[in-house]
């Protein structure tokens, strides 16, 4: 008799897969807990993060001190308030009350024009305005910067305009912004925050499940039944993967409506790319657990080695061009870095399939490598 | 299923060895199980009884020696072991948070059983672990005896020819353990093999044959009534009072052995020796108060305590 007829070939295979993923199933019904967790936090998350991480900087506030105090004065400084940038919330007789304002959180920036600034403009000679930063915000000082910049070159235009009539400049940057007009960061964060949160669940889901089969001692239990390794981690991958794909979904269409995120690319495309996505963060959930055995050490390298290389290395918020060489290599291994690259791509730019191929080469090693050591350091044997 | 139904043992272990980083569990050891017998494996824990079933399941490998358990090599075809034994782990091992007969349904899917198939013999199998099959409760909720013969019910899901049992009843109430001894003595009866562990003297009685594991090795194998007669031989008269004297009563030229037992003495004795009378007076002589002799049939306990204290440096 041989091995294959004896447990049934494929089709004892498939049962006996299909009868681990059934119970994983009761497992998940019979916990609300986990289920309201999977579906719940991945919203939660989006919800945190995307109102909270946001590098558009508006409404700085601004304390002006005009020692000046005349028309030209007076124009200059409205001026600086007609975008949406900074909001002028007080105004001082001295430049000496700007710091207690900064220390007190009530202004971050202060504009100064000095006394004599009119009759300056009007012999001709370099006038000047003090603008002083709170720089402990990083954010907020290299809008001001750039936004001081182009205010002194509006005011030139404007004053030489005024003394020397229409003078066309002589050279016009016209920056378009692509597939994101308006600079918004929840367009260029949301898909981002899609990959972030997904990595997480997706390893969270399934670091518990083998690990907990060894405490409760239903491992030996399974292991004493002719189920192979592999069917082991098939069934078990095969509920989470739907779990994960929900969340996938909800966290999509949540984006779409909250953010106004935009699906510019084929939704099958990024389907599939999802697909390969979770089978790589549930099987590397599946190694976590298979190695540790033990359910709260799962739970925490499951965390800490989704979360951080997602939010620090995947390009995420910093661009994986500025960081070091050697974290620019290493971070090719993460699935994250490519789903990222994929995501941003399929969502806001249409990018073509073949743009993809390597992001989805990359996801297909990391899911089948994965998948290899789980099964592999799957030991039967109880020592 | 297996291709070895007929004659001859269904399990035969040959100078079968573990040994694990340091130490060995398992010292060669050699027996042989018939079919249909219930065999009884004995040990304080620690003497490797454990050891032995996961190797004779096919869970753990043996480091020497071989072991053929219903035709199949536990060494080389550990896939056919696992499809032809039944596996109840001392631990309780089934998934707390699914009902009985969810439990069945899984374990009968991961043994490739089909559904119908399935559904059609966990139904059978409640029956005759005497189990409610639509009962709501998920399996943690259930009282110990009930759990444990869900447990068996599991490992019989695929109609094994054998079945191993880790100490079924450790820790279940006396009533729970006589009745899930019932049901295993109609399973046995029903043609299955059960190989059972136990350190209740008084179950190792239901079993046909009974081992006895000391230290990883195997000291004496026979059925109950031949163990007592070798081990404990001559007549055994259990002896209450106050103050017995122990030491007094080794010394006479007819006893052989005095063991202490519950609250009195077990004095073991030559088969001529003279009786009750000269026990009491003995004791009397020694000062003892209010001796009460009786001579009663040796149990198993008695056989262990022969046999275990051989081992031990005296």
């Amino acid at each position: 008799m041989t091995a294959k007829s004896r447990t049934g070939g494929v089709r004892g295979a498939l049962r006996r897969i299909g009868a681990i993923a059934l119970k994983e199933v009761m497992h998940l019904f019979r916990d609300m807990g986990t289920l309201y967790f999977a579906v719940g936090m991945p919203l939660i998350m989006l919800v945190l993060f995307g109102y909270a991480i946001s590098f558009d900087v508006d409404r700085i506030p601004v304390v002006v001190v005009d020692e000046d105090a005349t028309a030209e004065s007076r124009q200059v400084v409205a001026r600086l308030f007609s975008g949406i940038s900074f909001v002028r919330v007080t105004d001082r007789a001295s430049a000496d009350a700007i710091e207690p304002l900064f220390r007190s959180r009530e202004a971050s920036v202060g504009v100064v024009v000095p006394r004599g600034f009119s009759r300056s403009l009007a012999r001709g000679e370099l006038a000047t305005i003090q603008v002083m930063v709170d720089a402990a915000d990083n954010a907020t000082t290299s809008t001001v910067l750039s936004s001081a910049t182009r205010f002194v070159v509006v005011v030139n235009r404007d004053l030489a305009q005024k003394s020397l009539g229409a003078t066309p400049d002589a050279v016009e940057a016209r920056v378009r912004a692509l597939y994101n007009p308006s600079s918004k960061s929840a367009l260029f964060l949301v898909p981002g925050l899609v990959a972030v949160i997904q990595t997480m669940m997706s390893v969270l889901l399934t670091a518990l499940t083998v690990a907990r089969e060894w405490e409760r001692g239903s491992m030996e239990q399974l292991f004493a039944t002719p189920v192979r390794r592999i069917e082991i981690v098939l069934g078990k991958l095969l509920p989470y993967f739907g779990v994960a794909m929900i969340q996938m979904m909800l966290v999509l269409a949540a984006g779409t409506w909250l953010f106004g995120v935009p699906i510019r690319g084929s939704v099958g495309l990024l389907f599939a790319l999802s697909s390969l996505f979770l089978v790589a963060g549930l099987g590397q959930g599946l190694v976590i657990s298979v190695v540790t055995k033990n359910q709260m050490v799962a739970t925490q390298i499951a965390a800490v080695s989704s979360m951080l290389p997602a939010v620090l290395l995947s390009g995420f918020i910093m661009p994986i061009e500025n960081m070091p060489r050697a974290l620019q290599i290493a971070s090719n291994v993460l699935p994250v870095r490519h789903f990222m690259h994929a995501v941003r791509g399929i969502m806001l730019r249409d990018v073509a399939p073949v743009d993809l191929a390597k992001d989805a080469l990359a996801l297909v090693i990391f899911a089948v490598v994965v998948i290899a050591i789980s099964t592999a350091r799957f030991r039967r044997k109880i020592a | 299923m297996t291709p070895s139904v007929g004659a001859g043992p269904i399990l035969e272990a040959r100078a079968l060895v573990k040994r694990f980083d340091g130490f060995t569990a398992v010292r060669g050891v050699t027996f042989g199980v018939e079919r249909g017998e219930i065999f009884g494996y004995l040990g304080a824990n620690g003497a490797g009884k454990s050891t032995t079933i996961r190797i004779l399941c096919g869970l753990l490998a043996p480091t020497d020696g071989q072991a053929i358990v219903a035709g199949h090599d536990v060494a080389r075809d550990a896939e056919g072991v696992r499809l032809s034994v039944g596996y109840m782990s001392q631990r309780f091992s089934l998934y707390p948070d699914l009902t009985a007969a969810e439990n069945l349904d899984f374990f009968g899917g991961a043994y490739g059983i089909p559904r119908a198939t399935r559904r059609e013999r966990a139904r059978a199998l409640l029956r005759d672990v005497e189990l409610a099959e639509g009962d709501p409760r998920p399996a943690g909720a259930l009282p110990g005896g009930m759990r444990q013969r869900l447990a068996l019910a599991t490992a019989l899901i695929h109609a094994p020819p054998i079945v191993f049992l880790d100490e079924p009843t450790a820790g279940v109430d006396p009533e729970a353990r006589r009745n899930f001894w019932r049901i295993i003595r109609t399973l046995a009866a029903s043609g299955t093999t059960v190989f059972v562990t136990t350190h209740y003297m008084d179950e190792a009685e239901y079993c046909a044959r009974v081992g006895l594991m000391v230290d990883g090795e195997l000291v004496a194998l026979d059925t109950p009534s031949a163990l007592k007669k070798t081990f404990v031989p001559g007549r055994t008269f259990a002896l209450r009072g106050r103050r017995l004297p122990r030491a007094e009563l080794e010394a006479l030229p007819w006893v052989r052995a005095v063991t202490p037992f519950g609250a009195g003495l077990h004095v073991r004795c030559d088969a001529d020796a003279p009786g009750t009378g000269a026990i009491v007076q003995a004791a009397l002589d020694a000062g003892a108060g209010d001796p009460h002799a009786e001579e009663i049939a040796p149990t198993l306990e008695d056989v262990f305590l022969a046999v275990a204290g051989r081992g031990a440096p005296s």
